[in-house]
């Protein structure tokens, strides 16, 4: 279905009728002089959900957070290569560009929820403060949209401006999700959104993100090998900072082209 | 088995004598402190009224009064509280949120950790050698209120940055992950997080200012000052006057000690009214300082 090849050093195609919203090209990433990541490639494409998954330290998290430049935070990183953004080219690793810029196109959901110790609304609202929005009747409306498209608007609507910190785990994670969608980023990032959450909550979640594929491309980095095959449709394998292995998630879960990629599927190790 | 519950009952008894030692450690501080604010209340309460509060230092014990000092530490708090403020919080968070960890913001924070050993009188003699003679600035409440500033100014600083580090990373990288700069981190999300922190250090930080006398002696407090300093409401425009920052003052830790060196048995007892005025003040200070932290902790809990 998918025509798909995965050379090193040149973008993978992900098939003619996918389009294509971010490239990872040749993406190195140094901590200090750790070399994190190792010359990355892959697209993701626009959309769809793309998982990465790995055992604890291959690297997963650190190229999630290359997305957003949320690395420049701390000290002694560096970036090789380059991630294009589609349609407008732009490389988001570059050091011209400006890391608030795209942290404010490129969204992120963290593994605990971090609700802010505000209301329901001003978390929400946030965000879209920060795009420059000062009209109270747009803020408003793109709250209970994001609300709304969040799957939370039914259950906080009767306390908007009640403090976040009463609602649930699983409520704050889709309140985080909402404060990010509100921002109408190009992407979505989601680093490991499940794990700190009941499997009912998990359940809504990855409902949640299976809808939301339909208006923003999402990648989402998980330990959970059933979620990533239940909700993605391509899956990257990475181990030790490289990308072992790049497919469509039907292909990497029944029929794996690499034997390290089927050890871990398969639970040999991890 | 008979063993072990030998074993057993050795250790309790260790057990049994350790706690004895405690309770009578903890007594000793608790009934010290006990005795000594019961015997200033006995001493200081009948002296405690409105005569008192209202008049100037006399040469007759019945006719002296605190007014002169309790002013003079209302305007030299006010004036600390002015300084010492600002420049701790921004320095605070400076150190914690914006500075990159080096060689030199190691320095900076061992010396901030010294700087709060530094006795007090160190303080004072800075501020006599470069505020009174090298600033021209005077023996004058904002000298006084300046000093007890630097002194408090690493209370405060650490204050504020154990009140910011109480906050999670994750609730920073979320704000940054949206886009914020790192001012609007700390101005939408940690100043209001941290505030209840933040004035508990202070108010600590000013109950520490408060009690002393050291510093203020030094740069040339005086001990018996029969006039209030100009007031800072004036009847004629422009309405508000800052002369009263160059007047000379005295302060309630100052008047006690100078009515202690009197031989007199009365003053005495005047010592003890300006003692208990003195203590209340810190122990409110204090029971807001504790409130505080009570409230903050019920609002926000990570």
């Amino acid at each position: 279905m998918h025509s798909f090849s995965h050379n090193q050093g040149e973008a993978t195609s992900l098939g003619l009728e996918v389009k294509i919203k971010a490239e990872v090209k040749g993406l190195n990433f140094y901590y200090g002089k750790n070399k994190a990541l190792k010359n990355i490639n892959l697209s993701f494409a626009e959309n769809k959900v793309t998982a990465i998954i790995g055992p604890s330290g291959c690297g997963k998290s650190t190229l999630l957070r290359c997305m957003n430049r949320i690395h420049d935070l701390y000290p002694d990183i560096r970036y090789e290569g380059e991630i294009i953004l589609h349609p407008s080219g732009i490389n988001i690793v570059s050091p011209e560009v400006d890391p608030l810029e795209m942290r404010m196109r490129i969204g992120m959901v963290f593994q605990k929820p971090t609700a802010f110790p505000k209301s329901v609304f001003e978390n929400v609202a946030f965000g879209l403060r920060l795009q420059g929005e000062r009209r109270k009747n747009v803020i408003e409306e793109k709250v209970e949209q994001a609300l709304r498209m969040a799957f939370l608007w039914d259950e906080v609507k009767d306390r908007l401006h009640k403090s976040a910190y009463n609602l649930s785990g699983g409520q704050q994670q889709r309140l985080c999700i909402a404060r990010v969608l509100a921002t109408t980023p190009e992407i979505l990032l989601f680093d490991e959104p499940t794990s700190a959450l009941d499997p009912v909550a998990t359940a809504k979640i990855e409902e949640l993100i299976t809808f939301l594929k339909e208006k923003v491309t999402i990648i989402i980095v998980t330990h959970n090998m059933q979620q990533a095959a239940r909700i993605s449709d391509y899956t990257a394998f990475m181990y030790l900072g490289e990308l072992i292995e790049f497919d469509t998630t039907k292909r990497i879960f029944q029929n794996p082209s690499k034997k390290l990629t089927e050890d871990y599927i398969t639970g040999n190790f991890g | 088995m008979s063993d072990f519950a030998r074993i057993i009952k050795k250790r309790k008894r260790e057990d049994f004598i350790f706690n004895i030692i405690g309770i009578i450690c903890t007594l000793i501080g608790i009934v010290t402190l006990g005795a000594l604010i019961v015997d200033l209340v006995m001493d200081g309460l009948p002296r405690l009224n409105w005569q008192f509060l209202t008049s100037y230092p006399s040469r007759f014990a019945d006719k002296a009064g605190i007014l002169s000092a309790w002013v003079g530490t209302l305007l030299i708090m006010m004036v600390t509280t002015v300084i010492a403020v600002p420049l701790g919080v921004a320095a605070g968070i400076y150190l914690e949120e914006y500075a990159r960890r080096n060689w030199l913001t190691n320095l900076i924070e061992i010396n901030i950790a010294n700087l709060a050993g530094v006795p007090s009188i160190i303080y004072g003699l800075m501020a006599l050698g470069l505020l009174v003679y090298q600033l021209n600035l005077g023996q004058s409440v904002l000298t006084g209120g300046l000093t007890l500033s630097f002194l408090i100014l690493p209370i405060v600083i650490v204050a504020t940055r154990e009140a910011l580090r109480t906050i999670p990373q994750g609730i920073r990288e979320a704000a940054l992950a949206l886009g914020s700069t790192n001012w609007q981190v700390v101005r939408y999300h940690l100043l209001p997080y941290s505030t209840g922190g933040i004035l508990t250090g202070v108010i600590i930080a000013l109950s520490r200012a408060i009690g002393e006398t050291a510093p203020l002696v030094t740069i040339g407090a005086l001990t018996f000052i029969a006039f209030l300093p100009p007031s800072p409401i004036q009847s004629e425009p422009p309405y508000i006057s800052f002369d009263w920052l160059w007047s000379p003052f005295s302060v309630l830790p100052i008047q006690m000690f100078n009515w202690v060196s009197r031989p007199d048995r009365e003053f005495a007892v005047n010592a003890a009214g300006a003692g208990l005025a003195l203590i209340t003040v810190t122990l409110a200070l204090n029971a807001a300082a504790i409130y505080l932290r009570y409230r903050m902790r019920k609002r926000i809990t990570w």
